[in-house]
């Protein structure tokens, strides 16, 4: 059993590997992000360390900076970070048996979108060891790269920190466009959001930058979920 | 306001969106319109992150629309994360180098 779990700590930190290597350059562009922001290294590690979660920790810190309310970071928290309810469901589903409450409460820290896609794409039933592993190697990236990029914030020229910074936005790209070039409903969704966005930057501007995500983001969702709803067996793929 | 207590918010609101479902809820959602709602959420949440502010990232409107341009053509050939991301940082930058 003790080998067991040993082999099992070993598989999931294997399958992390390319999910820290992706981790280390996302969050160098975020810690760079925070340092423009006003945020030390440190704080902005700290933020990495205890949040795991890149777009809710990007939304993040421009409520820290902008000195918006707590109420306006659990409403930007819990919009941005609502997939995770999702996924977390869905993998709840394929828990090995020896997966305590114990170790469901210490895995959901790591359920992210590359850790959820991974474990969800695998044969066997899930274990704790397994997640540990993937956790713990894809938790060293992140917070690894974003101490990085908040150091390398005062350090590199302007030039190269400010062309960094677009990291994350294109990372976001690199989600979104895919599957809005294969389903057309989900093309449909993203063009009222960007939509709706762009009219609150330049029309609809007393409205915070948080409060505006929220809003396009739950309008453009709620008008595909009524003119498009969504078949089972997709949900798994979010 | 002290930015720890941001910060604890931000981490208390995110794990306990992480922990409720999966250490305690067991059943399935029912309702299609929910369903298919959190199925176009993080699309929807994503873009209107990206779209108009990714013109602002870099400083520079020029600059930041090479990014764009690029993180969109090699998106939509499907190329993996870390290389759209990268390649739209370093077209950001070497666009800035001619400006």
């Amino acid at each position: 059993m003790r080998s067991d779990n040993r082999h099992e700590f070993l598989r999931g930190m294997a399958h992390g590997i390319p999910i820290s290597l992706g981790y280390l350059s996302v969050s160098f562009g975020f810690g760079i992000l925070a340092f423009k922001l006003g945020l030390s290294a440190f704080t902005a590690s700290v933020i990495s360390a205890s949040n795991l979660t890149s777009a809710g920790q990007a939304i993040g810190v421009k409520v820290i900076a902008a000195g918006g309310t707590l109420l306006e970071m659990v409403l930007v928290q819990l919009v941005i970070n609502m997939r995770y309810s999702l996924m977390a469901l869905s993998l709840s589903q394929k828990l090995h048996p020896s997966f305590t409450t114990g170790h469901r409460l210490a895995c959901s820290y790591g359920i992210t979108d590359e850790i959820f896609a991974v474990c969800s794409g695998q044969p066997k039933l899930i274990t704790p060891a397994y997640m540990y592993g993937m956790i713990l190697i894809a938790a060293a990236g992140w917070i690894t790269g974003t101490a990085l990029g908040g150091v390398a914030g005062e350090i590199l020229p302007d030039s190269v920190s400010d062309a960094m910074k677009i990291v994350l936005y294109s990372m976001f790209i690199a989600i979104v466009v895919p599957p809005a070039r294969k389903d057309r409903r989900v093309l449909a969704v993203v063009i009222a959001a960007a939509a709706l966005s762009t009219l609150f930057r330049y029309v609809l501007t007393f409205v915070s930058e948080g409060f505006a995500v929220i809003i396009c983001a739950a309008a453009a969702a709620a008008f595909g979920a009524a003119l498009f709803p969504h078949e089972e067996e997709k949900e798994a793929e979010t | 306001m002290p930015i720890a207590l941001y910060i604890l918010v931000m981490a208390g609101v995110t794990y306990l969106i992480r922990m409720i479902p999966f250490t305690f809820f067991r059943k399935k959602i029912k309702s299609r319109f929910f369903r298919s709602f959190l199925y176009y959420i993080p699309y929807a949440v994503l873009t209107a992150m990206t779209i108009p502010a990714i013109f602002y990232s870099t400083e520079n409107f020029i600059t930041a629309l090479a990014g764009t341009a690029v993180a969109l053509i090699l998106a939509f050939f499907d190329l993996p994360l870390i290389v759209v991301a990268l390649s739209a940082s370093l077209a950001a930058f070497l666009t800035g180098l001619f400006l």
